[in-house]
């Protein structure tokens, strides 16, 4: 039954954006971090997505087209932005470099805000068609009792 | 004797597999709104139902006597997939995603209604046969 992979494809999907929405938040907390372990500033991160064939054939249907047919989400890499940090002159600032300039982290608050945003709106879609996929299973359950 | 029974729900039941298919199909796309460079893809369910029940009309087409060959003939000869394609993408996207969400989640609450539907139609054919099994003594 073709249906039932509806769930791993909104599954993959959705933990592929809870994972979109780890990074944004990771950066968010981060935009204000001066020097990290290695003594870098942060660096603002992005989850690249890519689509993953959910192997399984359809009940009955031929097996290429049909295979091809399923595609689910898997986050493939995280990349990190290397563009410069931000610089804000303040000498009195103990990271500050010898010109007494401060390099913080170079996320942008709000291009993570969007983000975030767009995020929470893909993750709530997929929910619905996994309840939707759900109550359609259900009714397909009960036919024939009345 | 049973293949006549349940002749007459063999449309409804291709027309059912076939919504479930879709209802994946866009599911996929939903799923993928996000990815870079994945193109949405969707069947027409007209030209794949007609490739399924091998006729040109609804039900009406499945009125005449059903002989043991078509029978044996829909059995041997499984079932299709329908035909993808590929969504024209109204706006361009700078990943070259062609996703259009509004007209995904519109296929999927029809899809998910017409799904539905169809197994309104089995059951009432369902019910039907039912009814016409019962003896006058039972009702």
């Amino acid at each position: 039954m073709s249906m039932f992979q509806i769930f791993g494809i909104s599954g993959s999907a959705v933990s592929a954006q809870s994972q979109r929405l780890n990074v944004v938040a990771s950066n968010l907390a981060n935009a204000d971090t001066v020097a990290g372990p290695d003594g870098q500033a942060y660096k603002a991160r992005q989850t690249v997505f890519q689509t993953t064939l959910m192997g399984q054939r359809g009940f009955g249907m031929n097996a290429g087209a049909s295979a091809e047919a399923s595609a689910g989400v898997r986050v493939s890499t995280i990349t990190e932005d290397q563009s410069p940090g931000r610089r804000v002159h303040d000498p009195k600032h103990p990271a500050a470099d010898a010109t007494g300039y401060v390099t913080y982290s170079n996320v942008n608050s709000v291009e993570e805000m969007v983000n975030m945003i767009s995020a929470s709106r893909s993750y709530q879609n997929n929910i619905e068609v996994m309840s939707t996929a759900r109550s359609l299973l259900q009714k397909t359950l009960q036919l024939g009792q009345s | 004797m049973i293949n006549r029974l349940t002749g007459s729900l063999d449309f409804q039941t291709e027309a059912l597999v076939l919504r479930a298919e879709r209802q994946r199909l866009i599911a996929s796309n939903i799923a993928n709104a996000d990815t870079p460079g994945y193109v949405a893809r969707d069947f027409s369910f007209a030209q794949a139902l007609r490739q399924a029940t091998g006729s040109s009309g609804g039900p009406s087409a499945l009125g005449g006597p059903i002989t043991g060959d078509v029978m044996a003939e829909g059995f041997g000869r499984g079932r299709a997939s329908p035909a993808l394609r590929y969504a024209t993408p109204s706006q361009t996207n700078l990943d070259n995603n062609t996703v259009d969400m509004d007209r995904e989640r519109a296929s999927f609450a029809d899809n998910a209604l017409k799904y539905e539907s169809t197994l309104r139609f089995i059951n009432g054919s369902v019910r039907t046969m039912l009814e016409a099994m019962k003896s006058h003594n039972q009702g």
